[in-house]
Order: C-alpha cells, then sequence, then structure tokens
C-alpha cells in the first residue's frame, strides 16, 4: 500500500449539517491524503463528532459534498460507504453487545473490501484478543471494548479509518496504549482521520490537524506550523484567532 | 395415570404454542415489532391449505412446501414495503398498521370461505397414536411437537451460528453500529421477516391439522403466542420454547380440573409470571 503520496482519499467539500434547526457544521471543507493520520480537535459541541458522521453517511448534509478517491459519495448510505471504503469506529464503542468478542470481528469482515487485514491479524495487533475471543462483548473493559470496535473496523479493509473520541471515558494509561496502535497501523499503511478532545493526544500522533470552533473551521496544518497559544486561541475561539479562510487551502 | 396424560398432552401442545410464539418473539426481538397480525396470518395459512388439495391437488401434509417459501417471500417483501414505512414513522404506526391488517385478513376470510368451521383432512393421521406404558400420545401431536422443536432449535443455531443470523443479531443489537459494519439493516429485516413468516406458515398448517379453525379465530392464536413468549422470556426462543410449555401445561391442568377453566388457567398461569417474574422463565440474562 502506498504512504503519503499527496493524493486525497478523502474530501469534504463546504459541508453544511443541520440538526433540527441549528446547524451544526457550516461549510467545513477537509482534505485527507493517502497515509496520513489527519486529525479534528475542537472543544464539546464544535461539531467534530457530526462532520465524522456525516464522512460516514450516518447524516445527510444540508449542502455540500463528501469525495472518496474523488467519487462523489454523498448520496450514498452508510452501509455502502463501507463497501466503498470508509470505516468509522463510533463514539461510544458500539459493540454488538449479545455477541462475543470474535462474533463482533467477524461482523466486520461480512462486508469487508478485499484486503490483507482479517481476524487472523488484528489479533496479531492485539494479541490478548486471540484467548479471549469467546468472552462476551459487554465483558470487556472500555479499552478492551475501543480495541474490538477498532478491529472490526480494521477488518473491512477500509481506505480510511475514521476514529471518533478513542479517548471518551478511559484511563490516561488505557488511552496512551490505544493510541500506541496508531503508528503501526499506518506504517501497515492505514490512512486515519480521528477526532479528539485531548489535544496532546491529537498532537502527538498527527501529521496535520484542523480545528472546529461552533461548526467552523478556526486552523488547519502541520501541528509544528502552530505555537501551542495559536492553538489554544483556535480550540476556545480566544481573541486573535482569525478564521482559517487562506489556510483551508493547504 | 389421568394427571399424567393431561401434562403429557400438555406438553405436547405446548409445542404448538411455541410453534406459534417463535415468529412473533424474532420479530419483535429484532425490530420492536408487534405484529398484531400474526394469528389472522397462521389462518391464512391453513386456509391456504384448504384450498390447495381441491385446485392443484397438494395434500395439507405437502402443503407446507408450496406456504412456506410463499409466506417467507411475503415477509420478505411486506417488510420492505409496508412494515418498514411503518416503522420510519414510530412504534404505535406499526402495531395500527398490524391491526388494521388483521381486520382486513380476517373479512377477508371470511367473505371468501363464510363463517363456518374449516379443517384439513389428512386421513388416519389424526387418529393414529402410540402407545408409550400405559400413555397413549396422538402420532399428530408428537410429529407437531418434534417440528416445534427442530424449528426452534434450528432458528436458535442459525442466529448463533450462520453469517444472516449474526447479522440479524448486529442489527438487533444496535442498527446504526450494523450499518457502520455494512449491514443494510432493511435488508436483514426483511430477511428476518421472511423467517418469522415462514414459521408462520409452518404453525398455521400445523394448527389446521390439530383442530377445526375458522376465519376469526386467529386473535386467539395470537393471545397464547403472546403468552407463550413472555412466559419464557421476551427475545430468547429457548424461552419461547418453555413458555409455550408452560402454557400448554397449565391449559392441560386447568382442563383436567374442570374442562372449561383450560383457557383461564392458561391466562392466570401468564398473570402470574407477568407478576412475580415479569422477565420470564428464562430471562434476566441482561446484553448490557
Amino acid at each position: 500500500m502506498s504512504r503519503s503520496d499527496g493524493s486525497p482519499v478523502l474530501e469534504a467539500r463546504e459541508l453544511t449539517v443541520l440538526h433540527g434547526q441549528l446547524p451544526a457544521l457550516q461549510g467545513v471543507s477537509l482534505e485527507v491524503r493517502t497515509g496520513e493520520a489527519y486529525a479534528i480537535i475542537g472543544a464539546n459541541g464544535a461539531g467534530k463528532s457530526t462532520l465524522l458522521r456525516t464522512l460516514a453517511g450516518l447524516h445527510r448534509p444540508a449542502a455540500g459534498s463528501v469525495l472518496l478517491d474523488g467519487v462523489d459519495v454523498t448520496a450514498r448510505r452508510a452501509e455502502e460507504r463501507l463497501a466503498a471504503g470508509i470505516a468509522l469506529v463510533p463514539e461510544g464503542r458500539r459493540l454488538f453487545g449479545s455477541m462475543t468478542l470474535e462474533e463482533n470481528v467477524l461482523v466486520g469482515t461480512y462486508h469487508a473490501r478485499e484486503g490483507t487485514w482479517d481476524v487472523d491479524r488484528v489479533f496479531e495487533l492485539f494479541p490478548w484478543m486471540a484467548e479471549r475471543r469467546r468472552q462476551s462483548a459487554w465483558q470487556l473493559s472500555g479499552g478492551e471494548q475501543q480495541a474490538v470496535a477498532i478491529a472490526r473496523a480494521l477488518v473491512a479493509n477500509p481506505r480510511i479509518l475514521l476514529l471518533d473520541e478513542l479517548s471518551l471515558g478511559l484511563s490516561p494509561a488505557v488511552v496512551r496504549r490505544i493510541y500506541g496502535v496508531l503508528p503501526e497501523l499506518r506504517s501497515a499503511g492505514v490512512t486515519i482521520l480521528l477526532v479528539e478532545q485531548d489535544v496532546t493526544q491529537a498532537l502527538a500522533v498527527a501529521s496535520r490537524i484542523q480545528c472546529l470552533l461552533e461548526g467552523r473551521t478556526t486552523l488547519v496544518g502541520a501541528p509544528s506550523e502552530f505555537t501551542p497559544a495559536r492553538i489554544e486561541a483556535a480550540y476556545f475561539g480566544l481573541a486573535g484567532a482569525t478564521p482559517a479562510a487562506g489556510e483551508e487551502a493547504g | 395415570m389421568n394427571w399424567v396424560n393431561a401434562i403429557v398432552q400438555g406438553i405436547l401442545l405446548g409445542g404448538l404454542y411455541a410453534l406459534f410464539g417463535c415468529g412473533l418473539s424474532l420479530l419483535f426481538g429484532v425490530m420492536g415489532v408487534i405484529n398484531l397480525a400474526h394469528g389472522d396470518l397462521a389462518v391464512v395459512a391453513a386456509y391456504l391449505a384448504v384450498v390447495m388439495l381441491p385446485s392443484i391437488g397438494i395434500a395439507a401434509p405437502l402443503s407446507f412446501l408450496v406456504a412456506i417459501p410463499l409466506f417467507a417471500l411475503l415477509g420478505y417483501f411486506g417488510q420492505r414495503t409496508l412494515i418498514q414505512k411503518s416503522l420510519d414513522r414510530g412504534p404505535f404506526t406499526v402495531l395500527l398498521v398490524t391491526f388494521g391488517i388483521s381486520v382486513v385478513i380476517e373479512n377477508g376470510l371470511l367473505e371468501l370461505f363464510s363463517a363456518d368451521s374449516h379443517s384439513l383432512n389428512i386421513g388416519s393421521f389424526t387418529s393414529q397414536s402410540i402407545q408409550v406404558g400405559r400413555l397413549s400420545v396422538g402420532v399428530l401431536s408428537v410429529t407437531v411437537f418434534v417440528v416445534a422443536v427442530v424449528v426452534l432449535l434450528g432458528l436458535q443455531y442459525f442466529l448463533a451460528r450462520a453469517r444472516a443470523g449474526r447479522l440479524i443479531r448486529a442489527v438487533a443489537d444496535d442498527r446504526e453500529a450494523a450499518q457502520l459494519s455494512g449491514a443494510d439493516y432493511r435488508h436483514v429485516f426483511g430477511v428476518a421477516a421472511a423467517i418469522a413468516f415462514a414459521t408462520v406458515a409452518v404453525a398455521g398448517i400445523a394448527f389446521g391439522m390439530y383442530s377445526s379453525f375458522n376465519p376469526s379465530i386467529g386473535t386467539s392464536r395470537l393471545l397464547f403466542a403472546f403468552e407463550a413468549v413472555v412466559i419464557g422470556g421476551l427475545g430468547s426462543l429457548w424461552g419461547t420454547l418453555v413458555g409455550g410449555i408452560v402454557l400448554g401445561v397449565a391449559q392441560a391442568i386447568g382442563a383436567k380440573i374442570n374442562p372449561a377453566y383450560g383457557i383461564l388457567a392458561g391466562h392466570l398461569v401468564f398473570l402470574a409470571v407477568l407478576a412475580v417474574r415479569p422477565q420470564g422463565i428464562t430471562g434476566g440474562r441482561r446484553s448490557e
């Protein structure tokens, strides 16, 4: 698989999404390139999860479009987008509670694309899973459930893996362990788009970041381009944070 | 000995109730649909068997071969059109729509077949019996019971092991997460409805062999199916089998005390279970 060769895998163009009458996203664009780890940061309610869910096909945008490998997939449903190569690990893990660990991963394989990820390979990535494969999903700890949710998405062999708030409700040690897997995924050629409230965590793994504030982009670029103060200003909407109109081309 | 006989008859009858219950249990467990037309659809299957012999020469025991696939198709397309449309509008719409279907079916049958009772002629099969010690049990009852056990266990196995079965459970657990795993939940609902309707066809024809029936008998069948499902515990097919047997035995014992008390005894056991153990006999295992 190719690494950061610069061609965009997933693009959002001027997405506007409404929750009822309220705009959750207003004209948000992004471009994720092959092999990169792209992080969307922002405070609670900034529209991060809405953006990810819209990209995965769970929300219909009121305006704008979603492109996968240059093909417009805006009209496709979530299950069709998975088959096309967009896999979302949803916020809160959302494992199938009546199933075992292994069955959860198996369901992920049922509509999988051709590729190198399968049940055996994710069990190599998470070695503890193999011997606990018959355990009920609801008996696993939060961190273990998160790993299973990632495994379930990986076996679909997505072009791009969307990760929604991996750290939510997990202890710092567990979060570090989960994030420790991401470099391994990237070196295996998986393109990652993640949403994270924990900025330190996001900056550590991301090749590029985008900050949202109240449904608009306030900052886009490589983490090294910005001072912590600049990111903080974009995150909280402090004075001096200019809307990143000029930066969006980047 | 008479008591033992009553209990054995009750157990065997329970198989039929479980057969009625499993389609209801499946539809409710997977998509939260309470199909009030369930009993009437079973009666339609029985009438289908009635017309098949004179019109195309298919005897009642073989009418399963036609009715099961026909009902499966009806289930799939009924779900993809009418039921899904009403599901999108909320659970109460589904109740109203299936209630409406029930009324339409009952009156349609009344129009076509009159209010007279019909029965399925299956020759000597009805009256044959086997001797077990001093007990005499009907071949038909035993056959229906065995079919019920096979259908319920087969379905349980299918849900646990088969790909399509796992997808049904995935959609039942978390519809959105299943979508994110690539499952088209509407199609999966359709498959579940096809299976449920196929079991309704089996239950209806088996019932038609058991006793005579008329167009309005479906409602009471729905009630028994309901009771079997609730006594056993919602969402568990094993439970439905147990619930059907408990209901059958209760009715048999009640009828033994006084022939008029059979149905009443069943209802009382149902109410007692609701009061003492509302999650049902096999219930209590929570998934989250």
